[in-house]
């Protein structure tokens, strides 16, 4: 008997108790490092950074032009791959000016440069095309005004005074050209749409249509000309090669010093940044400008692929739960449901693209867009059918999980119900369903971690790299703004969004920034998502804890 | 005072109720666990208003003989019976018969407390909410009446909102038998209703049994020789799936006609 105490390791099972933890660590390590990684490459994309002016040794051949000086932020200093006897290093700068260079980034050897400074007059400016600008400004020229130098007292002031001016205009030419003319471009549309119809009333429609064409012209030269008055006022910027560049104001998105910035002034122009980053639109083919279409775009597919799957999931899950006979039958069909959850996801992409976008999407158009012609409503990729076809490729996750939670709910609750004299259908709908709720949310938590991440079906059925519109805006009508829901409509993703900037953008280099920024708020919304989720679930918990059967 | 004719024909209806006497007569019954018989030819009159237990050693069909009289077993696949059960006259297996509304008149009681993931309120009116009862007034009534009778409304009554989960175990047991006699059932089933008790709250329990007997059919199973001798007034003996002796508790306990029994009660056994 008391040989028992002392058991060899092997026996009591330490060994494994040891594998098991490293294998977590390792796992834990790793995500933690990866998560890492992201944050902190997401996050320095806002920081902004110094400008360096640096001056290249007499002789050297490795400027931009031949000239020996050029400015730009120092993206990172890395061995030569194939080292020279003059030394191994090299830095890679960020010298901007895309207009003037052809190229952004620039490498330098080390050996290269004679000194390295960081002058404080050097200005970095990001522009609405042509990414940033970085140079030294000269003078400011206002229309009407005298040209005022840069180290005059009121140049700042004017500056920011014309900047502003010209963002206004921005805005007003965004009114007038996305919200007003758009507006009467689908105007004149239904007007097109009901002349087709052979018992219109011509005469009526066609005076309308000349109204409407005659306040198109009018917009039309009102866009015209707040374009050409964006052009009016001009910086003129010097840059680290000694040239000379002129920049419109109306192009002007951002502007700062940062070689003068303090500490603190750097914290709130990254959280400016991170802010612009999260609530613009993307310009210039997506590498510059914010993600918040495809945030939203995201988001409200998310949402409509959990409402979707909840009910599906969960009818069924009753169903094979609670009413069906269990037996071979039920047993295949729970089989076919789990390997569901297997099927390549390319592969629901292409099944809801030939059902729910040709078959369903293609009959409501024939049914009840007649007037369309060939042009497809519903029977085209959009937001409705994206979040369908997530919905069915998670809803065996939704499935599973209602079904082991309806399972889990102890005998006692049933009986005690049925004993009451409640039927099946009362006791399922006020016993059961309730004590499985936090499982059931177990589910939709598993199916949005998947369904939010999920690209390549996305891609086949609605998520597009620039939508017109957002899944849910508002409308322009001639006369008022009407909140709308275009469920129909393409829509932008940020898994897709990723993808397009990293693999598909045509200076990958210079959307990299972009690219962890963006991966980093995938995950955080997948996470804030998941989190509300987990929130319910709990309190769920706490009020149908069932420790008492 | 003069009363109306809506006022009478309550008082009749009022009269008929307390005149249904939930007597159960159980004739020639055998049932089956997919294959398995659990209970051997059985035939017993319980009679209406009295407390009758069921004792016998473990296993030997004291819970499916009781699970029958309101056909709980009709939820456990391949079961089969032969013979009949009756409830005063009727047949439980008409089909005609909802067995929702069966349940409706016989309640049960479980051995452990099962209270739902709700109020207490909640607990007691829902065998009247699905029943489709929703007038507030009426659910009041009910659920102070019902928490009285089985002797917990002074303890809760403060408290009726709040989760059924946070009482006592045995207060969840009183909670579980006002939740059955708030449906006003004529037979109440017991399975071991305080088998998972402390004395006091089974002594509080026995108290609301012999209470109880005023208005309702009591059965309850036993495993407690001291608590049917207390509150019973017949007991049936089983053995191995058959019923071996049914009559007065006060006959059983001191002459009993079997030697089985016997044997059984003075612990021989079991
Ligand atoms: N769901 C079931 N399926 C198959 N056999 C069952 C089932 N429930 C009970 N039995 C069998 O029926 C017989 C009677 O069981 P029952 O539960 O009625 O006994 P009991 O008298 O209540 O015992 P105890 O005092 O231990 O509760 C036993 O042999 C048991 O194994
Ligand atoms: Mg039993």
């Amino acid at each position: 008997m008391a040989t028992k105490l002392d058991k060899p390791l092997r026996v009591a099972g330490e060994p494994w108790v040891w594998c098991t933890a490293m294998g977590l660590t390792l796992g834990m390590v790793m995500v933690v490092l990866l998560l890492g990684l992201i944050a902190w490459n997401g996050l320095s994309v806002f920081w902004p950074k110094r400008v360096d002016l640096v001056t290249l040794r007499a002789g050297s051949q490795a400027g931009i032009g031949g000239s020996r000086t050029l400015a730009g932020e120092l993206v990172k200093r890395q061995e030569r791959t194939a080292p020279t006897e003059r030394g191994t290093y090299e830095i890679q700068l960020f010298v901007g000016n895309r207009d003037a260079y052809d190229f952004s980034f620039k490498y330098l050897d080390e050996a290269d440069i004679e000194s390295r400074a960081t002058p404080p007059e050097l200005m970095v400016i990001e522009r609405m095309e042509g990414g940033d600008a970085i140079g030294t400004p000269v003078r400011l020229m206002v229309k009407g005004e005298s040209d005022l130098a840069a180290d005059a007292g009121a140049f700042l002031s004017r500056l920011r005074a014309q900047v502003e001016v010209a963002q206004a205009r921005r805005a007003a030419i965004l009114r007038v050209e996305k919200h007003e003319i758009g507006a009467i471009n689908r105007d004149l549309e239904d007007a097109n749409r009901a002349l087709r119809n052979p018992s219109a009333d011509r005469v009526r429609i066609d005076g309308e249509v000349a109204k409407l064409q005659q306040r198109y012209a009018e917009l039309a030269d009102q866009a015209r000309q707040l374009r050409a008055a964006q052009a009016d006022d001009q910086l003129i910027l010097r840059l680290a090669t000694g040239e000379e560049r002129r920049i419109a104001l109306g192009q002007i998105v951002d502007y700062a010093w940062p070689n003068q910035l303090s500490t603190w002034q750097r914290i709130t122009a990254s959280f400016h940044a991170g802010w612009n980053f999260l609530s613009e639109n993307p310009r210039e083919a997506n590498t510059e400008g914010g993600i918040f279409p495809a945030i939203f775009g995201t988001f409200v597919m998310t949402l409509l692929m959990s409402v979707a799957v909840v009910p599906f999931g969960v009818v069924a899950a009753i169903y094979l739960r609670e009413y069906a006979k269990q037996g071979t039958w039920v047993r295949m069909v729970r089989i076919a449901v789990n390997n569901l959850a297997g099927v390549p996801s390319i592969v629901f992409g292409v099944f809801g693209l030939g059902f729910f976008v040709y078959v369903v999407g293609g009959s409501i158009d024939s049914l009840f867009y007649p007037e369309y012609g060939s042009t497809p409503v519903f029977g085209t990729g959009g937001v409705l059918w994206a979040s369908a076809t997530m919905a069915l490729m998670t809803v065996p996750v939704v499935i599973v999980a209602t079904e082991e939670a309806i399972a889990a709910v102890p005998r006692g609750a049933r009986e005690g119900s049925l004993a009451c004299g409640a039927s099946k259908w009362q006791t399922i709908r006020s016993i059961i369903l309730p004590a499985s709720a936090p499982g059931i949310l177990t589910g939709l938590i598993l199916a949005m971690a998947r369904g939010a991440g999920e690209v390549a079906p996305l891609m086949l059925v609605g998520v597009v790299k620039l939508a017109p519109t957002l899944p849910v805006d508002s409308l322009w009508k001639a006369t008022d703004v009407v909140p709308f829901v275009h469920l129909d409509q393409k829509f932008m993703h940020l898994g897709f969004h990723i993808y397009d900037l990293g693999f598909q953008s045509p200076d990958s280099e210079a959307a990299k920034p972009m690219v962890f920024a963006t991966t980093l708020f995938l995950i955080v919304l997948v996470l804030v998502l998941n989190l509300g989720a987990i929130l319910i679930r709990e309190r769920l918990r706490r009020r149908y804890a069932l420790g008492a059967f | 005072m003069t009363t109306s004719p809506a006022d009478r024909q309550h008082a009749a209806q009022a009269e008929a109720e307390t005149a249904k006497s939930g007597s159960i007569s159980i004739r020639n019954f055998d049932f089956f666990y997919s294959g398995h018989q659990a209970l051997f030819d059985i035939s017993m009159e319980i009679p209406p208003r009295q407390v009758s237990a069921l004792i016998g050693p473990s296993g030997c069909g004291k819970s499916t003989l009781l699970r029958n009289i309101n056909r709980m077993n009709d939820l456990i696949d391949g079961i089969s019976h032969r013979g009949d059960i009756q409830i005063d006259g009727r047949t439980i297996y008409d089909p005609h018969l909802e067995v929702t509304s069966l349940r409706k008149r016989v309640g049960m009681v479980f051995q452990k407390s099962n209270p739902f993931p709700k109020s207490i309120y909640e607990n007691v009116v829902y065998g009247l909410r699905v029943s489709g009862v929703n007038d507030r007034s009426t659910l009041d009534r009910a659920c102070e009446e019902a928490l009285r009778s089985s002797a917990l409304w002074d303890e809760v009554k403060d408290r009726l909102q709040q989760s059924a989960l946070g009482l006592s175990g045995g207060q969840q047991q009183r909670l579980c038998i006002a939740r059955t006699i708030a449906i006003r059932p004529e037979i109440v089933l017991m399975d071991e209703p305080c088998s998972a008790l402390d004395p006091i709250a089974t002594g509080k329990i026995e108290e609301l049994i012999m209470q109880l007997k005023k208005d309702f059919t009591v059965v309850i199973v036993t495993h407690n020789m001291q608590q049917a001798a207390r509150c019973s007034d017949r007991t049936a003996f089983f053995y191995l799936g058959k019923l071996i002796e049914f009559d007065a508790t006060v006959k059983i306990f001191t002459t009993p006609g079997q030697k089985q029994t016997e044997d059984y009660i003075t612990g021989r056994f079991g």
